[in-house]
């Protein structure tokens, strides 16, 4: 038997610069930053004050008034997204085998309002108060379980948590269980919703956020002289992946090939990374090799880049190690730079964003790119600025998390 | 506002239901679609709302909108 393929066809975007494929696209192309005030909570006491929200989120344009109410936000994204993507691949779930279709939506820190929430009514009132959804509503595999019962999906369904990586390794996991022959269609990425006081607070005491809280807009500068730490966003990026043949057989279209994933470890430190992007560098080699790709082959990186000052230093490190040379003839670009850093949930967005660069042939840029930082050695060309009109066969997107989780996936342009 | 349309307010919050749906004879589970997590946030619901604590033992014996508004007014007596 020849070995499966998997392509994608379709995607469901739900972002700080929009909801669904359209809008999504056009704002990273017109390098619209979605970072303003925080508005989900009050800010009063914070050092930080600004994040990128979802903004004109309801529930009820996506599901059932009922069942949402049941969600955390971070289920009500997953479910938007999976929504999302179902009907932009076209695909009548009514004609397929339920058991051949699985879900691997993760989150890097669940039902996080829910939680918090909780807890108050904890200390207010006693256990007794605690609500019986609690439970349900606080675990980070109850996207991919929401998805499932929404869309009445009975394939595999896991949940991967690996902090910043989760919807990298998420689309990975799902991408070798069509390899196996597990599934023939998988909905895969990651979902988050942690602008809250509990998650702003826990970051910006690790001094991770950025406090250019007087302009919003250009606080998240990946690579960048300038950049002082990453701005949280919130949102959900899910994809439909399938199995070459079972697309074909549909007529779908088929945005690209996934053709390639690693996944390692730095086995460092809890939250910075290897300083040298060694681990890393063999990540992004293990998805090359997975891809049968040459590192000559690539045309473009969809960077991790957060905004930090260590982040942004050793995956450029970890890119140089990988190419080379080359490397200085890649178009590497950062979308956290307008959407902030989507936590689980960045990996599902990029992703998104990277097929949508390989199918139009357009990168987005990495704005707010004002001051090179060369004396660190961050010389790579960024795509400051402004989107590129290019040709792209090969491109990477990588994820980076806390833990020293790497993930990388290659993309292809999709050819018979 | 009396009990009956305490609970009836109570109930289309938390099961998403119109108010003319939640009459007296209604059953929580069989007529307003709840399911046994909607149950236990309902009696929390009451609690909060009249104020009171409902023991295990009555709460289990609710199925209808009325097994509720007696059992409140007899608790509130």
């Amino acid at each position: 038997m020849d070995k499966r393929r998997v392509v994608v066809t379709g995607v469901g975007p739900v972002t700080p610069i929009g909801i669904g494929k359209e809008k999504f696209w056009n704002n990273l192309l017109a390098g619209v930053s979605g970072i303003g005030p925080i508005t989900l909570f009050d800010t009063t006491d914070f050092n930080v004050k600004i994040a990128g929200e979802v903004r004109d989120f309801d529930f009820v344009n996506f599901g059932d008034k009922k069942e949402g109410r049941r969600m955390d936000r971070v289920a009500q994204f997953a479910v938007a997204a999976a929504k999302l993507a179902i009907e932009d691949a076209g695909i009548d779930f009514t004609k397929e085998n339920p058991y051949r279709i699985g879900v691997c939506v993760g989150s890097g820190v669940g039902g996080l309002g829910t939680f918090t929430e909780q807890t108050v009514k904890y200390k207010e009132k006693g256990p007794r108060f605690v609500s019986p959804l609690f439970i349900p509503m606080l675990i980070g595999n109850m996207c991919s379980g929401e998805i499932a019962i929404t869309f009445g999906l009975k394939g595999i369904n896991t949940c991967i948590q690996t902090a910043c990586a989760t919807g990298s390794h998420s689309i990975g996991d799902a991408f070798r269980a069509i390899l196996c022959g597990d599934a023939d269609v998988m909905l895969a990425g990651g979902s988050e919703a942690a602008v809250g006081p509990m998650a702003v607070a826990g970051f910006s005491n690790m001094k991770a956020l950025s406090t250019r809280n007087d302009e919003p807009q250009k606080a998240s500068r990946p690579f960048e002289k300038n950049r002082d730490g990453f701005v949280l966003g919130e949102g959900a990026g899910v994809l439909v992946l399938e199995e070459l043949e079972h697309a074909q057989k549909r007529g779908a279209k088929i945005y690209a090939e996934l053709v390639g994933y690693g996944a390692n470890c730095d086995a460092y430190h809890i939250t910075a990374p290897d300083p040298e992007g060694i681990p890393a560098a063999e990540c992004f080699k293990m998805a090359l090799k997975d891809g049968g790709l040459k590192p000559e082959d690539v045309d473009y990186i969809n960077a991790h880049g957060t905004s930090t000052s260590l982040n942004d230093k050793s995956e450029t490190m970890a890119i140089k190690a990988v190419f080379g040379e080359y490397a200085r003839k890649l178009a590497v670009s950062s979308i956290k730079s307008m959407i902030g850093h989507l936590l689980g949930a960045a990996g599902g967005v990029e992703a998104i964003s990277t097929v949508l660069t390989i199918a139009e042939g357009k990168v987005p840029a990495t704005i707010n790119y004002e001051t090179p930082d060369t004396e660190n050695g961050l010389d790579l060309d960024y795509v400051p600025n402004v989107a590129r009109t290019m040709e792209v066969r090969v491109a990477l997107s990588n994820n980076l998390g806390f833990g020293g989780h790497n993930a990388c996936l290659a993309f292809k342009k999709f050819e018979q | 506002m009396d009990t009956f349309e305490r609970v009836r307010k109570i109930t289309c919050e938390q099961l998403t239901v119109e108010e003319d749906a939640v009459k007296m004879e209604a059953a929580f589970i069989d007529d307003l679609g709840a399911d046994s997590l909607d149950i236990v946030e309902l009696i929390m619901a009451f609690e909060e709302e009249f104020d009171l604590e409902i023991p295990d033992e009555k709460a289990e014996k609710i199925r209808t909108v009325g097994d509720a508004v007696k059992m409140l007014d007899e608790e509130l007596k």
